[in-house]
C-alpha cells in the first residue's frame, strides 16, 4: 500500500519537475556560469570562441556609466512607484470597505479592471493621452489654464508619468489584498472605540491601520519585487529614453543580452539585479520585524 | 446626520473619480478604435467618434495579420493552460497528499526557487531553445511555462482541505492511486483548477518578455509582441493602434469579468503567505 504511494507520489510530481527543472532551476545555474564568461556573438557562432573570465562581467558591469544610470531610474522607480502604488491600494480599500460606500461591488470591479488588462496595449494607450499636441492630459490642464506639457519627451518628466501609469495599472491587485485584510479586522474592536468615543480619523489611526500592518507589508513587498523588475513600460512607451531617462536595469540586461548578444555580462546585470532585490527585500523584512509585521 | 450624509458623498465621490480614472482610458480605447483615420488626431481631441467606423478593425485583420496573432495568441496560451493544468494539479495533489521519499524537502527547494526571479534564467533558455530548435515557434513559448511553482503552490494549498479518511478509504476498497486521483480527489479540486486555469491563462496571454526574446520572426508573435511593434512603425495611426488594443485586451477582459470570483480567490490563495 504504502510502496504505491511511493512510487505515484513520485510520477505524479515528475511532469511539473522535469518542466521545472530544465526550463527553469539549470538555466538559472547555467546563468551563474555563462557570467563568469566572455559568451558573445562570437560564442553564439561557435563555442570554441568562448572564455572563462572570471568576474570581469561584474567588474565591466560596476564600471559600466550606463548600468549606474539604468540602476538610478530603477531605483527612481522603485523608491516612488512602491509607496505611490501601496497607498492608493490602501485608500481604494478604505473607501470601498466604508460603510457609507454605496456599489460596493461596482467600485471593486472598476477600480481592479487595469490590473487584467494588457500592459502593452494600455501602454499605448498612455502614450496617447499624455501625447504633447493632441493629448487629452494636456488638453484638460489647457482647461485649467495650464501650459501644455512634453510629458514623454522630457527627461525629466518621462520617468514620473511611467510611475503614475504603473501605480494606475497595478494598484488595484493592492487593493483586494488590503481589502481582505480590512476584512479580516474584527467589528467589535470598533464597536469598543466608539462606546469610548473613538471618532473614525482615532478609529482609523488606532485600530485599522496598526492590524494592518501585516498585510501592507506583503503588500509593499509583492509590489517592490515586481517593480524592480521593469521593462515593458518603458520599452512600449518611450523605449527608454528620452536620454536614457526611462532606461531599466532590465532593459539594459535585454539590451546587452538580446540586441548585442552579450549574454555573459547580461546575466551578470541579471545576477546584480536579483541581489540587489534580495537586499531591498532583506531591509523592509527588518524594518518590519521591529514593528512585528512579519 | 447632517455630518454622516455628507462623508456619505466624499466617499462616494472620491469613489467615482477613481472609478473615471482607471475606466476612462478603456473607454477612449473603444471611442478612438472607432473613429476614421486621423479623426482622433485634432484638437480638442474628440471623446467620440463622429462617423463610427469598423476600418480600423478591418485593415488590421485584412492587411496587418491581426487574425493570425489572435490565433497565434489564442494556441500559446491555451497550450500553456493545457499543460499546467496537467503538470501542477497533479504535481500540487501530490506534495500535499501522498507520502513519499524527499517530498518536503523537494517541495522546500521549489519554495526556495520562488524568490529568483525568471529572467535570470532567460539568457540560458534562449541558448537552450535553440539546442532544441524552438526558437521562433509555438513550443519555445509553451513548453517552459507548462509548469510553475506558483501553480503547484495553489493547488496544493487547496488540496490540503481533503481529508484524508476519504483517500485511505478508497485505498481500502482496492483503488490504485491513479484512480483516486481521477475519480475522488479531481472532482473536489474543481474550483482551484477553474482558478489555476484562469489564472495562467491571463498570465500567459499577457506575457511580454520571454515571448519577445524566443520570437524571433512574426509568424509566430503573439497579440502584446504585434501590438507593441505595430506602435514603433505606425505611431500616427493611432486609431488603428486603439483597435489593436482593443483586439488584445477584450478577450481576457470577458473571460476575467465571467471567471472573476475564481481569479480573485486565487490571487489572495497566492498572496496571503507566498
Amino acid at each position: 500500500m504504502k510502496s504505491d504511494q511511493r512510487i505515484a507520489g513520485w510520477i505524479f510530481v515528475a511532469p511539473a519537475l522535469a518542466v521545472i527543472s530544465v526550463f527553469f532551476l539549470v538555466p538559472v545555474i547555467l546563468a551563474a556560469g555563462l557570467s563568469l564568461t566572455d559568451f558573445d556573438l562570437y560564442a553564439l557562432g561557435s563555442l570554441k570562441n568562448l572564455q572563462f573570465v572570471g568576474l570581469d562581467n561584474y567588474v565591466a558591469v560596476l564600471r559600466m556609466g550606463l548600468f549606474w544610470r539604468a540602476l538610478g531610474n530603477t531605483l527612481y522607480f522603485v523608491v516612488a512607484g512602491v509607496p505611490l502604488s501601496v497607498a492608493a491600494a490602501t485608500g481604494a480599500a478604505l473607501l470601498v470597505h466604508s460603510r457609507l460606500a454605496r456599489w460596493r461591488g461596482f467600485f471593486r470591479l472598476a477600480l481592479f479592471t487595469p490590473v487584467v488588462t494588457n500592459l502593452v496595449a494600455v501602454a499605448v494607450i498612455w502614450k496617447y493621452l499624455f501625447e504633447k499636441r493632441y493629448g487629452i492630459v494636456n488638453y484638460v490642464m489647457a482647461l485649467f489654464g495650464l501650459h501644455p506639457i512634453d510629458w514623454l519627451g522630457s527627461p525629466r518628466l518621462a520617468m514620473p508619468t511611467i510611475i503614475l501609469f504603473a501605480t494606475w495599472k497595478n494598484f488595484g491587485y493592492a487593493m483586494i489584498i488590503v481589502l481582505a485584510g480590512l476584512q479580516a479586522i474584527p467589528e467589535e474592536l470598533y464597536e469598543a472605540a466608539r462606546l469610548d468615543g473613538a471618532g473614525s480619523w482615532t478609529q482609523l489611526r488606532h485600530i485599522t491601520l496598526p492590524l494592518l500592518g501585516p498585510t501592507l507589508m506583503t503588500v509593499g513587498l509583492l509590489t517592490m519585487v515586481g517593480y524592480f523588475q521593469l521593462f515593458a513600460e518603458p520599452y512600449v512607451i518611450t523605449e527608454g529614453g528620452p536620454l536614457q531617462s526611462t532606461l531599466s536595469v532590465l532593459y539594459l540586461m535585454y539590451n546587452q543580452g538580446f540586441d548585442w548578444w552579450n549574454l555573459g555580462l547580461a546575466s551578470a546585470i541579471a545576477f546584480v539585479l536579483f541581489s540587489l532585490t534580495l537586499a531591498a527585500t532583506g531591509v523592509l523584512v527588518h524594518a518590519g520585524r521591529r514593528r512585528g509585521w512579519v | 446626520m447632517r455630518r454622516s450624509s455628507a462623508a456619505a458623498w466624499a466617499v462616494n465621490g472620491l469613489l467615482a473619480l477613481m472609478a473615471l480614472g482607471t475606466l476612462f482610458p478603456l473607454f477612449w480605447m473603444l471611442s478612438v478604435s472607432l473613429m476614421s483615420p486621423g479623426a482622433a488626431n485634432t484638437f480638442p481631441p474628440p471623446l467620440l467618434p463622429l462617423h463610427p467606423t469598423m476600418a480600423n478593425y478591418r485593415m488590421l485583420f485584412l492587411r496587418a495579420d491581426l487574425g493570425r496573432y489572435l490565433l497565434n495568441s489564442l494556441i500559446v496560451s491555451g497550450g500553456i493552460t493545457l499543460g499546467s493544468l496537467v503538470c501542477n494539479v497533479a504535481a500540487g495533489y501530490a506534495f500535499a497528499k501522498l507520502r513519499f521519499q524527499g517530498r518536503d524537502r523537494v517541495f522546500g527547494l521549489l519554495l526556495g526557487a520562488l524568490v529568483i526571479p525568471s529572467q535570470v534564467a532567460m539568457m540560458p533558455l534562449f541558448l537552450l531553445a535553440r539546442e532544441l530548435h524552438i526558437v521562433d515557434s509555438y513550443a519555445g513559448v509553451i513548453l517552459p511555462s507548462m509548469a510553475s511553482i506558483f501553480g503547484i503552490y495553489l493547488v496544493r494549498q487547496y488540496t490540503r482541505a481533503v481529508p484524508d479518511e476519504m483517500l485511505e478509504a478508497a485505498r481500502i476498497d482496492g483503488a490504485g492511486e491513479g484512480i483516486i486521483f481521477l475519480r475522488v480527489v479531481l472532482p473536489l479540486l474543481k474550483p482551484i483548477v477553474i482558478t489555476l486555469a484562469v489564472l495562467t491563462f491571463l498570465t500567459a496571454w499577457n506575457d511580454f518578455m520571454w515571448p519577445l526574446i524566443v520570437l524571433t520572426g512574426n509568424n509566430h508573435y503573439t497579440l502584446p509582441i504585434a501590438l507593441a511593434s505595430l506602435a514603433r512603425m505606425h505611431n500616427q495611426h493611432v486609431e488603428m493602434l486603439m483597435a489593436g488594443a482593443m483586439v488584445t485586451v477584450v478577450p481576457v477582459l470577458l473571460l476575467f469579468l465571467l471567471l472573476q470570483r475564481y481569479y480573485i480567490q486565487g490571487l489572495l490563495l497566492g498572496s496571503v503567505k507566498r
